[in-house]
């Protein structure tokens, strides 16, 4: 060991420009992010336990819902296509439980902070979180809707509204993965996080149209319901599996998310700058 | 070098961080010359890692300034972060990839090409002897291990300026006598070094200056050999094997030393502080014991230890602030011991 020779560490001219000009700057931002988003990639790859979790759990929904809840739930039409766009966007929710768990752990365990005292993008760690983290949520949301087409469920609307749909529950996804990621941040205790992303994740994910039709609920629960962002994806997401009125609920859904971009996004950005 | 030789390579004037009410820096100064190694010590809570966040640019400081190569970290944190390397606290490496992919990852966010990023991955893994478990995952590595390979991220950039959080904290007797041997060689590489430590035979050990810092302030800065000097010079020390004799060991050396004898009469060790007078002492201290006829054991005139500086300093042992966490474990522990029993020495000496 004593032979970490004089070359190791020798205050050798770096092989960094001193001061680079805003091009490759910005060519450096993509390149950290596609960087910090391969390295996310992998370790998912590494984990078979969590890469076999992330895509059992919606399954067992799936499962469950058809052959077990489902023929008590009075819905029109059948009860497999009101399911599964539920099951998507609750799918994409969860995902992101997974984000703040992972930031918390690097923060903690000083990832963040090497990462931080680095040349590097400053944008890189968070956006290519937002990009791996969410690629993965498109690979499972993809897979729970092979299972879906498995248990009968069909896209009667042709194939563009069923991309679309696709697309939609992937933004949504992102736009909870901006919320999950600032929770991770600005909490930085991966319990507490995962405690915390129940307290939230779970009363706007059931608490919608996911499952059961809003009327057959209480009408105070209803008012929570019928105005809430998740609901509004979820109808849209359906209208666009099955037909029928897309754009009321298009709407609200895109005013939701594009607000929660305005406000999260920042919000994560500042937890990151600041995280200590 | 590669600057223009002017001004210290870390500059540090009147550092001020507050945590609401906890205020960790309550103003520090510190100067760094290049290619030198300051250690700096200090027990548990007392500012070490608030100042290297600082100086690494994690942490905006409330009040004061710092500079690295030059550049203020606070202004200047995107000049000052081309040219430094951290290595924290904990190691701050992807435990699901292997060696490999942590070094050659973070190559690739210090923008070098993927074949150049290999290689260096490559050479880094050779150095710090992890070439064997190069394509394991990282969680499988030991903890010395896993801090040589947090120490290789943070010299893939070839930082001018290497901050090294507590370096060795954590590690068995032979991972840390490994980890040094690294250290030093940087430093012989003409690295400039920061690093922190617990330890006081570690700043010893591998720092050309030592800052000692203890709630928030310096309180002493030296070279180690200064530092002990400040005690008050040397102590001579000895076991009386047969406790009934101790009193008659003391009575014999009477007249030799500065102040009273210090006695710990449960282990037969006698010291007693001679000042400057060292081997002179020493000799009259083994006359008066032989006119008496007082066997002894272990007759030694030692150099006091940091450990009695520390104390000297501050009035309370190195580990006194010690928080209930169990961090530091079984050698803390021995350690704490050992202050307790050099207490009385040094409390002597001060006076
Ligand atoms: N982010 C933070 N928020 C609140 N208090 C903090 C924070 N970081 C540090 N402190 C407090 O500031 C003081 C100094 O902490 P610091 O971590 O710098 O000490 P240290 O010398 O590195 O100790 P150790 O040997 O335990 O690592 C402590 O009282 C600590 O609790
Ligand atoms: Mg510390």
């Amino acid at each position: 060991m004593t032979a970490v020779a004089a070359e190791s560490g020798a205050p050798a001219a770096p092989s960094l420009p001193s001061s680079p000009g805003p091009l490759v700057r910005a060519r450096w931002a993509v390149s950290d992010t596609l960087t910090i988003t391969r390295r996310n990639l992998l370790v998912w790859l590494r984990v078979p336990a969590f890469l076999v979790f992330t895509v059992v759990q919606p399954v067992m929904f799936v499962l469950l819902f058809r052959y077990v809840f489902g023929g008590a739930i009075p819905v029109p039409g059948e009860y497999v296509d009101f399911l599964i766009p539920g099951i998507l966007v609750q799918t994409a929710a969860f995902a992101t439980f997974g984000t703040a768990i992972a930031l918390a752990q690097e923060l903690k365990k000083g990832v963040i902070d090497r990462l931080r005292s680095m040349p590097m993008a400053r944008s890189a760690v968070l956006a290519g979180r937002l990009v791996a983290d969410t690629g993965r949520m498109l690979v499972t949301i993809l897979i729970v809707t092979g299972v879906g087409y498995a248990v009968g469920f069909r896209f009667d609307n042709g194939v563009l509204p069923a991309i679309l749909m696709i697309v939609l529950a992937t933004v949504f996804g992102l736009a909870i993965c901006c919320i999950s990621a600032y929770t991770g941040l600005a909490i930085g205790d991966e319990e507490s996080v995962q405690a915390f992303g129940l307290i939230w994740i779970f009363p706007i994910t059931f608490l919608s149209s996911a499952f059961v039709p809003i009327p057959t609920m209480p009408g105070w629960l209803q008012a929570f319901a019928n105005n809430q962002p998740v609901t509004y994806v979820i109808d849209t997401m359906r209208a666009l599996a099955r037909g029928g009125p897309v754009e009321a609920s298009l709407w609200k859904s895109i005013a939701w998310l594009a607000g929660i971009f305005v406000v999260f996004l920042p919000l994560a950005v500042r937890a990151y700058r600041r995280a200590s | 070098m590669t600057q223009d030789g002017s001004g210290p390579a870390i500059l540090v004037e009147g550092l001020v961080k507050s945590f609401g009410e906890v205020r960790a820096l309550r103003g520090i100064d510190l100067s760094v010359p290049h290619g030198t190694v300051l250690g700096v010590l200090g027990p548990n809570g007392a500012g070490k890692t608030t100042a290297v966040r600082i100086l690494t640019t994690l942490l905006r400081p409330d009040a004061g300034r710092a500079l690295v190569e030059g550049h203020d970290v606070v202004r200047e944190a995107a000049a000052v972060r081309r040219s430094i390397g951290l290595s924290g606290q904990s190691a701050a490496i992807q435990e699901e990839l292997t060696g490999r992919e942590n070094l050659e990852i973070i190559g690739r966010l210090y923008h070098l090409s993927w074949p150049h990023a290999r290689s260096r991955a490559a050479e880094l893994l050779k150095q710090f002897d992890l070439l064997d478990a190069a394509d394991r995952a990282a969680k499988n590595f030991s903890g010395g291990m896993q801090r040589r390979l947090d120490l290789a991220a943070s010299l893939v950039g070839q930082p001018q300026v290497l901050f090294l959080d507590e370096p060795t904290t954590g590690l068995d007797p032979r991972s840390r006598l490994g980890m040094w041997d690294i250290i030093r060689s940087l430093a012989a590489g003409g690295t400039t070094l920061l690093l922190t430590t617990q330890y006081l035979d570690e700043a010893d050990e591998l720092a050309d200056e030592i800052v000692v810092i203890d709630r928030g302030l310096v309180i002493a800065t030296g070279t180690a050999e200064e530092l002990k000097g400040r005690v008050g010079g040397d102590v001579v020390e000895f076991t009386v094997p047969d406790r009934s004799r101790v009193a008659d060991a003391v009575t014999a050396i009477g007249k030799v030393g500065e102040g009273e004898p210090n006695v710990d009469a449960e282990t037969g060790v006698v010291g007693v502080g001679v000042g400057g007078r060292g081997s002179e002492a020493l000799i009259e201290v083994v006359r008066g014991l032989d006119g008496a006829g007082v066997e002894t054991r272990g007759l030694a005139l030692r150099r006091p230890s940091l450990d009695d500086v520390f104390l000297a300093l501050t009035g309370h042992a190195a580990e006194e602030t010690e928080e209930t966490g169990g961090r530091r474990g079984r050698a803390s522990k021995k350690r704490a011991s050992k202050n307790r029993a050099s207490k009385k020495d040094a409390g002597r000496a001060a006076s």
